[in-house]
């Protein structure tokens, strides 16, 4: 059994909620969803015990209703664990990863400025990556987004 | 926000400065010489790429991709179509990953040597940046005679490449990795002995293993802090699974040590250079890809020259991904700066900032210019830009014909 595999099986058997669940797409390639309420026992339990230790970034997706967003931890032996998980879009809030990965403050920023999430805790800072005058409510990777609002004239100074 | 407080007088830096040479800016608290804390802004390279890709197909897409930088163009087309062979199960043929994986490191000697003469000129040593880009033309030239370009090579296509590589072309390039890699035993020895090169590079911008760690660095600024990653060796990719080389890492932890890893990767380059020519498989060169891609999705990582460059893509059966999300490394290392740059002298920030070889279109991917006034997109073709310059020297007195 490789250590994909392995790890696989051992995630699975710690969380009854994700019996069969995680999906080992290929060598060193795991993907997981789960929902908010349990994040962060899946999130520690990898980190702290199975010393993924570097988080290569979080990818934001609008899916309609939901605001989902693909936690990508990098492990041992090139591993790579894609945490999926979920919230009501404009309803519910993610609470900051930066006390386990300060480097995630960034990428934190980066789903604020364009998806339009709310990261809770999430240390003081500079937003990245939209201009200063970007007008307020415009998250540009929102599926319903159009760039043709820019064109308005609405937004001027 | 005040210059001066208290007790620090605070510099503004950029996003258009002559010691920078991509936009971002530093507001830097200085104590003195010496700097108290410093904020890094970035975001002003950001062109909306990750959503444009989401209205393209996805070969268009390829190529918009790989105009997310000049330097590592063929990191990101190849990261992209990785995630998108991956979903569509198309098994790319061995000569064309081959293929991929030889341009791929001949964009590395073009990227570090392009990288050693600007530390060089960063730290006043121009006689290194004359002679490294002198070098470097000979990759360059190389990479024109395989793909057509010096830069976005335009050598991938989903399912393979493009361009096939004739015996002719090998023999050149073997000759040329000659003479670049003696050039780069002379760097090598420059940088072990050359007494000023060493001072002015040891125990600045140092990055603990640690604080390397946290803050999320990679590539060789992780590298040149002990952590003996790179995705090539522990996640492969392309032909590299196949081939003999090691990953370089250092401990010093410094600028210096930065130096040694890329000039160690240099010669690890081209020994990979010479076993894929050596090995270089029969067979195609591509398979054919549908325009739909079947829903699913998928992360691809690859050892760009600056480090880990990673693209999720997700698809939906239609010719259109919904979703492309790019991180690259120097989003990454930017955040280790403010780091580096703690409780040293203002006059290291230069060489500090091009220790990490930011690329900071890279970074910030994703720009619409808008006018202040009409709040308008102020978006030019060539026709328009063309008489806009006309008529603006003509508004000066200057007349064109």
């Amino acid at each position: 059994m490789s250590e994909t595999e392995k790890l696989k099986q051992i995630v699975e058997e710690k969380f009854d909620y994700l019996k069969d669940a995680v999906k080992m797409q290929r060598e060193r390639r795991l993907w997981a969803e789960v929902p908010y309420n349990k994040f962060f026992e899946v999130f520690d339990f990898l980190v702290k015990e199975h010393k993924f230790s570097f988080i290569s970034t979080i990818t934001g997706l609008d899916e309609g209703e939901y605001l989902a967003f693909i936690y990508h931890l990098s492990g041992q032996n090139g591993t790579l664990f894609n945490l999926k998980t979920k919230i009501l879009k404009d309803k519910e809030t993610i609470r900051t990863i930066t006390n386990y990965f300060p480097s995630a403050a960034i990428y934190e920023r980066e789903l604020e400025d364009l998806l339009g999430v709310k990261v809770d805790n999430l240390p003081k800072g500079i937003h990245y990556p939209l201009p200063d005058d970007w007008p307020q409510g415009e998250y540009p990777l929102r599926k319903n987004w159009d760039a043709s609002v820019l064109d308005k004239g609405e937004n001027k100074e | 926000m005040s210059i001066i407080d208290d007790e620090n007088v605070r510099i503004p830096i950029g996003p258009q400065h002559p010691a920078l040479k991509e936009p971002t800016s530093f507001s830097v608290a200085l104590r003195g010489e010496k700097i108290e804390s410093i904020q890094v802004k970035i975001g002003y390279n950001h062109r909306g790429i990750e959503k444009g890709c989401e209205q393209r197909t996805y070969i268009q897409d390829m190529y918009l991709l790989e105009r997310i930088c000049g330097i590592c163009s063929h990191a990101h087309s190849t990261c992209f179509i990785q995630a998108v062979e991956e979903i569509a199960g198309l098994v790319v043929p061995r000569r064309a990953l081959y293929i991929r994986t030889l341009v791929g490191e001949l964009e590395r000697i073009h990227s570090h040597l392009l990288w050693l003469g600007v530390a060089g000129h960063e730290v006043g040593f121009d006689t290194l940046l004359m002679y490294t880009w002198r070098d470097r033309e000979i990759v360059m030239d190389l990479l024109a005679e395989l793909t057509g370009n010096r830069v976005n090579y335009g050598i991938n296509t989903i399912g393979g490449v493009r361009r096939d590589i004739t015996t002719d072309q090998s023999q050149r390039i073997l000759k040329a990795v000659d003479v670049l890699e003696e050039q780069t035993k002379y760097y090598i020895q420059v940088a072990f002995e050359e007494t000023t090169l060493i001072q002015r590079l040891s125990g600045v911008g140092t990055l603990s293993r640690d604080d390397a760690m946290r803050l999320g660095a990679v590539g060789p600024t992780a590298r040149a802090s002990g952590i003996n990653f790179d995705v090539r060796k522990d996640d492969p990719y392309a032909a590299y699974g196949e081939l003999d080389f090691k990953a370089v890492s250092d401990d010093h932890n410094d600028i210096y040590g930065r130096t040694i890893v890329r000039l160690g990767e240099l010669m690890e380059t081209y020994s990979i250079i010479r076993q894929v020519l050596k090995n270089l498989p029969d067979g195609p060169i591509a398979v054919r890809a549908p325009r739909r891609i079947p829903a699913g999705e998928a992360v691809s990582r690859y050892e760009a020259p600056r480090g880990e460059d990673l693209h999720y893509v997700k698809s939906n059966g239609t010719e259109n991904p919904e979703r492309v999300k790019v991180r690259a490394p120097t989003l990454a290392n930017t955040q280790a700066i403010s780091k580096m740059l703690e409780d040293r002298y203002l006059a290291d920030l230069p060489i500090v900032v091009a220790a990490i070889d930011p690329c900071f279109s890279c970074t910030d991917r994703a720009a619409e210019i808008i006018n202040l006034d009409s709040g308008k997109n102020n978006i030019m073709n060539w026709d328009q830009l063309r008489t806009y310059s006309i008529d603006w020297y003509k508004n000066r007195g200057i007349a064109f014909k």
